[in-house]
């Protein structure tokens, strides 16, 4: 019994002081974004690495989420009557949340790890290191255009998810089911709110790109130096930033659509 | 203390330094003199903490106890923006190179300078070119870093550390995992360099011979405390069993072959327990 009470004791302290590591990290780094806009060639390419690198997987997943939600609405649809709603179904869930939480996990699994295994692979062969000694800030140099190019990539990778989604729905529904075309946009475009809908959409996906591109660049930051624990870290950014996501979706969601 | 080195002509002094790592005193009350304009090396076993003291010089790690002051300033009690402009006037040579895996081997080089100077590329590239000619790898200007071999890329890495024409370079471990050849080039180059630029270097290092073939002045370091001190001369008379071990490198004396361990029948007649 005192064992576990140690032990849970040690966890907890562990654990908060990790929290607080991460907090003044993300301190500097934010204190580090104005200098990467005075430098807009080192955001620039890490968009590129972060955002377009993974425009493949999300269009793609998109592409067949959109489908299979084509398919599951028209056949419960069907039974009322109602596939004509079918668009609404669709884009509903995919600017609400399928989108933005997706994507956002996908982003974490493709981009988030290779953040965490780039920076922790920098620390381990000193790189960060070699740069401080250069009088060169790491945070400033590596870490903040790194923050700034998944927290500016999310939104985008998610509309883009949504947006291919929405095909993918509409070629299962009216190419395949036989749902009218003009029914489907009409709907979707009569029902959807700007604000409610696809506002608060992006307002979710900007805070899941802040904290999947926070959680990645801490745990490459503050991985052990081997290679053991880079790996650790890498597994710990995908299960940590899934966790943070899905739990911060729904406190996003009720908040968002809890008067309704 | 020997009159050799006198603290009014040091570029670097280290007073009453103690640091722990853990429960592990990694050095006790420990006072070190780095002469200005010469070579002064660090040796001692590996593990002895002899990165850890550039670090700590560096301004990278803090002391428990105290001071470190390179140039007349108290490393750790600069301000960040102060410590990263004495930074800039120190150069530093890692054991792994260090160098950027995500640029050629021109652009490495050109790193610091792009970072810290508003020079125009045409400039850069001359800058860049006379450096890499120093190290001998002008012609490696457009290799990546997993191209080069492992001399190369602490060359480069040289070329690098010289960049901002330093002050002072410290070199760890430079001849570590080296073929004869890489090592006679290193050793070549950090005589050469102190002599051309001027430098102040200090080399950690446990290869003897070539530390001893350069250096002006060898501090012999282990469990925290300096255990022999002086020119490579007097180091090779040193009566002190410790620093005789240590630089004719036999497997046992004042530092034991065996780990700390319990005794060897009892452990080996202790069964049922699995360690």
């Amino acid at each position: 019994m005192i064992e576990f009470l140690q032990h849970l004791g040690k966890n907890t302290r562990t654990g908060f002081t990790k929290l607080g590591r991460g907090s003044f990290f993300l301190l500097q780094t934010l204190s580090g974004i104005l200098s990467v806009l005075a430098r807009p060639r080192l955001l620039f390419n890490q968009m590129y690495s972060v955002g377009v690198l993974s425009f493949l997987i999300i269009t793609i997943s998109g592409l067949f989420v959109g489908m299979v939600l084509g398919l599951q609405g028209y056949y419960i649809l069907s039974d009322f009557g109602a596939e004509e709603t079918l668009g609404v179904m669709v884009a509903a869930s995919l600017v609400r949340e399928l989108g933005p939480v997706v994507a956002a996990l996908l982003f974490a699994g493709r981009a988030g790890s290779a953040l965490t295994a780039e920076i922790g692979l920098m620390k381990a062969t000193e790189q960060l290191s070699g740069m401080e000694m250069m009088a060169v800030d790491p945070i400033k140099r590596i870490i903040s255009p790194r923050f700034l190019a998944g927290f500016l990539s999310m939104p985008l990778l998610a509309a883009l998810f949504s947006a291919v989604g929405i095909i993918g729905g509409q070629m299962v529904g009216s190419g395949l089911l036989g749902v009218d075309e003009g029914a489907y946009w009409s709907q979707m475009q009569a029902k959807l709110d700007f604000q409610d809908d696809i506002i608060n959409g992006v307002i979710k996906s900007i805070v899941f790109g802040f904290v999947a591109s926070w959680i990645a660049l801490f745990e490459g930051y503050d991985a052990i130096p081997t290679s053991e624990g880079v790996s650790r870290a890498t597994t710990r950014t995908v299960v940590n930033s899934a966790f943070s996501i899905l739990g911060l979706d729904f406190i996003l969601t009720a908040l968002m659509f809890g008067d309704n | 203390m020997d009159n050799s080195v006198s603290p009014q002509n040091s570029l670097v002094s280290v007073k009453n330094l103690s640091f722990s790592r853990g429960n592990k005193k990694i050095f006790d009350d420990i006072s070190l003199e780095f002469e200005r304009g010469k070579i002064t090396a660090i040796m001692g076993p590996s593990g002895t903490g002899k990165t850890t003291l550039l670090k700590l010089i560096g301004g990278q790690l803090f002391p428990e106890q105290g001071t470190v002051s390179v140039d007349g300033n108290n490393v750790h009690r600069l301000r960040r923006s102060e410590l990263y402009n004495l930074r800039k006037r120190m150069g530093m040579l890692f054991q792994s190179g260090a160098l950027l895996t995500d640029m050629n081997v021109f652009d490495n080089v050109a790193f610091p300078l792009r970072e810290h100077t508003h020079l125009p590329e045409s400039m850069i590239r001359t800058l860049v070119l006379m450096k890499l000619q120093a190290v001998g790898l002008r012609g490696a200007r457009n290799l990546m870093p997993n191209e080069l071999s492992g001399g190369m890329a602490r060359r480069i890495a040289l070329a690098r550390a010289i960049a901002l024409d330093p002050m002072m370079i410290m070199y760890d471990e430079p001849f570590t995992g080296q073929d004869p050849i890489s090592k006679g080039a290193l050793v070549h180059l950090i005589k050469s360099l102190n002599t051309i630029l001027g430098l102040t270097s200090i080399v950690v290092s446990h290869d003897v011979q070539e530390t001893a073939a350069i250096a002006d002045y060898i501090y012999v370091i282990s469990e925290g405390k300096i255990v022999g001190q002086g020119s490579p001369k007097e180091i090779e008379q040193s009566e002190s069993d410790w620093v005789q071990q240590f630089m004719t490198g036999a497997a046992d004396g004042p530092a034991h072959f065996h780990y700390p361990a319990k005794d060897y029948i009892d452990d080996l007649l202790s069964t049922g327990k699995r360690y």
